[in-house]
């Protein structure tokens, strides 16, 4: 590969790492009590769940607690904890890759990272599943056939909430990396002295 | 969906029918109003006013904050009196807030608020007001709208002139409108002019807490002190109080006080006062008043009975006071943007007199005194005269300035408002008020900026204005533009209790810093429950303390056992949200008290002495949520004596 590609590879091996900083996914929440901009909303990290506003996790604990919903306690979701050594062993092998410079290896790292996304986004919407399934039966409001499940990618409408999940500023920037990856790999290869 | 599309069709409606009516029949409908006013009062649904006004609620005592120029009442905040449905006076918190001297006292008169200033101009950080009943200055705090300081004035009765604040709000002022012996002692009246003398007091307010301090007194003759304003820019170390009744009369002022051609204005130099008591010339006396602070990490108030007081008095303390002559029985006594004139208000004068600043230092200068009153020097009124408004009307109180050059002064006796030019003295625009108004305020009207588009008066009488209401009627508010050269009314509105001086400024100032909800983890009440695992329930001989919390929907503990007849329970409900209005309430039977309203993260304690035994269910008493009602629970209380263990659940 050239510098050039390898550089590309070398950022996009990087991006992973900024799933430290960035929110890889953003649900928000609003009704009619909860207008825009004073809806809630929660910042899902690799590492960690946080509110949009400083209590806003905490009251979409409280509210959770009419459907029977799990209160949701970041420190006892385990992905948060599997997820932090797994993204770093992805940029170090991205790096390992930039550094050997071959396009094939460069490309297995692709596909690894994929299939890591795939087996993540499943993995959170299991989780979503899980939650908006898994409701308490003495739940104050128990409507029958009634799951609270929120979306994977877009909206839906859960009794008085309006639920949106989007991919956050995290996933957009490993997309934007996995891009320049890729963008390295169609680059011409260095051509070697005959 | 139907229900909505209908409501809105039905406000569209009725927004139409507004429209039609006061296009229609104009001046016969609104008598004084402009044809196109509904539109300019007009805030739609879901947007916000301007401006915000806080108006003093007067015997109410509390202060009611107001949208502009919508006229729409937000919030009255209880300062001075009671206020059981905010548990104001009531809970253990609060109780502390209204101690005096005197002992707890649940009313007061409240007048006059008073923005804080930075550089002459409101800086939205507090407001002050005071007590004229037992004379008090009350701080309140604009991020939360709740009073935080109330501090008493010894050797004062009839706290009305103030609490008007210098031009950084470096001192809040009082001064008495009734003489009195100082130190107070057993002595007939009719030795008022022997005994009887008037203080001014100056309280010190720090510039980044608010803290208030009685810093000194300045012992001046027995007359009625009245209403004052700081000076500004070029008379930034003067304060200017009008006073009446310089006949020292002690009984039928009506008459008594109205027999001088002439009374004065106070004109005093805080900045010589500061370097007096620097040099230890003031004379501390015994003097009790209360201090009552509100703590805000305690979430506490507490109330402290302080002794002594630094006195300046005139003839040993040279240059810090002087007295103006002004036409009889002077009210209002406002100074112009520019800090040079300072008008007053005689209401039974025939001019309005407006005094000149540098004149006056002239005149001081230059020592042309006419006599002197308890070694204070009086200057001649002409020497220090700008000039005077002539026939302005009848009955001139008060007066508010527009930034723009022209003066506007309230008329009591002829029932309007007389626009007036700063430059030539000549009245331009009169409107009349329906009825007697008293204060008028512009937002921003007695500062150095002010924002010059409305002009709001506070009527004394409303008659036939309102639907009536039996023989006691609102008082009530009137909105005029005054972006034009003419004055136009567009609104009434009707007041709390009765409107006295009002401060309003853009509410850009104050909005975005106003507190959602108090944060929990800094809630330092000693009383805290931070989580439903903290509540308990203990005993202390007689007293019982309940810990308990208040979260969507239901109180911890919401059974409890082993309360006796004779105990003094304590509630110390933690109110556990931390959303936006989500408050809850609390009452529980029988109790000779008021509710508890508790905010987001907020602790208060409410005192209940059960009467017999028996159930006593308790409950939410603020519709908190869908399941509001089932927001509730039992105390079981058994007889005087009787070994029921204290259990909860």
């Amino acid at each position: 590969m050239k510098p050039l590609a390898r550089l590309l590879v070398v950022l996009g091996a990087l991006s992973p790492l900024l799933l430290f900083i960035l929110p890889m996914w953003s649900i928000e929440l609003e009704a009619p009590q909860y207008p825009p901009p004073y809806g809630l909303g929660m910042k899902i990290y690799i590492n960690k769940i946080e509110g949009k506003k400083e209590n806003d996790l905490g009251n979409i604990n409280n509210l959770n607690h009419y459907i029977g919903m799990k209160r949701i306690e970041p420190d006892s979701i385990k992905e948060l904890k599997i997820m932090p050594p797994l993204v770093i062993a992805l940029s170090v092998i991205g790096l390992a890759a930039a550094l050997i410079g071959k396009r094939k290896v460069v490309i297995g790292w692709l596909v690894i990272v994929a299939i890591a996304g795939c087996v993540g986004l499943y993995d959170f919407y299991q989780w979503e599943v899980d939650y908006g399934t898994n409701l308490d039966p003495h739940a104050i409001i128990k409507i029958e056939d009634m799951t609270y499940v929120p979306p994977l990618i877009g909206t839906k409408v859960l009794l008085n909430f309006t639920a949106r999940s989007w991919p956050d500023t995290g996933f957009m920037v490993l997309g934007l990396g996995m891009a320049l990856t890729v963008a390295a790999c169609f680059m011409k290869p260095r051509v070697e002295p005959s | 969906m139907k229900r909505i599309r209908s409501l809105t069709a039905a406000m569209a409606l009725s927004l139409f029918a507004l429209i039609i009516s006061g296009c229609s029949e104009g001046d016969k409908a609104h008598i004084g109003a402009a044809g196109d006013a509904a539109a300019r009062v007009y805030v739609a649904p879901g947007k916000y006013d301007e401006f915000y006004n806080f108006v003093s609620g007067g015997f109410s005592g509390q202060l009611a904050v107001y949208g502009l120029p919508s006229g729409r009442l937000f919030r009255v905040i209880p300062v001075f009196s009671v206020d059981p449905e905010k548990g104001w006076g009531f809970s253990e918190e609060t109780k502390p807030m209204l101690n005096t001297s005197h002992g707890f006292i649940p009313w007061d008169d409240f007048h006059h608020p008073e923005l804080s200033m930075s550089d002459g101009s409101p800086d939205g950080k507090w407001i002050f007001g005071n007590a004229n009943n037992t004379p008090r200055v009350a701080r309140i705090d604009l991020s939360d709208m709740r009073t935080k300081e109330i501090i008493e004035l010894p050797n004062s009765s009839g706290n009305h002139s103030s609490p008007f604040t210098t031009e950084n709000s470096e001192y809040v002022v009082a001064g008495t409108r009734f003489s009195l012996p100082v130190p107070n002692q057993d002595v007939s009246i009719a030795s008022y002019k022997e005994n009887f003398k008037g203080t001014i007091s100056f309280i010190k307010v720090d510039k980044t807490t608010g803290a208030m301090d009685l810093s000194f007194q300045i012992l001046v003759p027995g007359f009625d002190y009245d209403l004052a304003h700081a000076g500004k820019g070029p008379s930034h170390d003067w304060m200017f109080f009008s006073c009446y009744n310089s006949e020292q009369a002690n009984t039928m002022l009506e008459a008594n006080a109205s027999q001088n051609d002439k009374d004065f204005i106070a004109a005093i130099n805080w900045k010589k006062c500061e370097e007096y008591v620097a040099q230890g010339k003031g004379k501390k006396i015994d003097a009790k008043y209360a201090h009552n602070v509100f703590n805000d990490k305690t979430q506490m108030a507490s109330s402290e009975i302080k002794n002594g007081v630094t006195i300046l008095t005139p003839a040993e303390c040279p240059g810090i006071i002087y007295y103006m002559p002004t036409p009889k029985s002077p009210h209002g006594c406002d100074v112009d943007p520019s800090g040079e004139l300072i008008v007053g208000g005689g209401k039974l004068a025939t001019v309005i007199p407006v005094m000149s600043y540098s004149k006056m230092i002239a005149s001081i200068e230059a020592k042309k005194f006419d006599k002197e009153i308890d070694g204070i020097p009086v200057l001649n009124y002409k020497d220090c005269l700008a000039g005077e408004v002539k026939k302005p009307g009848l009955g001139p109180l008060h007066t508010e300035f527009d930034g723009k050059g022209n003066a506007y002064t309230s008329m009591f006796v002829s029932s309007e408002i007389v626009k007036w030019s700063l430059k030539d003295f000549k009245v331009l625009d009169r409107a009349p008020t329906y009825y007697s108004i008293g204060h008028l305020c512009i937002p921003g009207g007695d500062s150095k900026k002010p924002w010059g588009k409305y002009v709001i008066a506070y009527n004394k009488i409303t008659k036939d204005r309102f639907l009536p209401t039996g023989p006691e009627l609102t008082q009530s508010a009137q909105l005029y533009d005054i972006s034009g050269e003419k004055m136009k009314l567009l609104l009434d509105f009707p007041t709390i209790g009765e409107p006295h001086y009002a401060q309003a400024l853009p509410a850009e100032l104050i909005q975005s810093k106003q507190v959602k909800v108090f944060q929990l983890k800094d809630n330092n009440h000693p009383y805290v429950t931070r989580s439903e695992k903290d509540c308990r329930v203990e005993r202390k001989g007689n007293e019982v303390h309940i810990y308990a919390t208040a979260i969507r929907s239901h109180f911890k503990p919401d059974n409890i056992e082993g309360v006796k007849v004779g105990d003094v329970v304590y509630w110390h409900i933690t109110n556990l949200e931390q959303d936006w209005d989500v408050p809850h309430g609390f009452a529980v039977i029988g109790n000779n008290n008021s509710e508890l309203l508790i905010m987001p993260g907020e602790t208060l304690t409410l005192k209940w002495e059960p009467k017999y035994p028996g159930i006593h269910p308790f409950y939410c008493t603020d519709f908190c949520s869908a399941l509001h009602q089932e927001m509730q629970g039992y105390v079981r209380v058994s007889a005087a004596g009787s070994n029921a263990p204290l259990t909860h659940n």
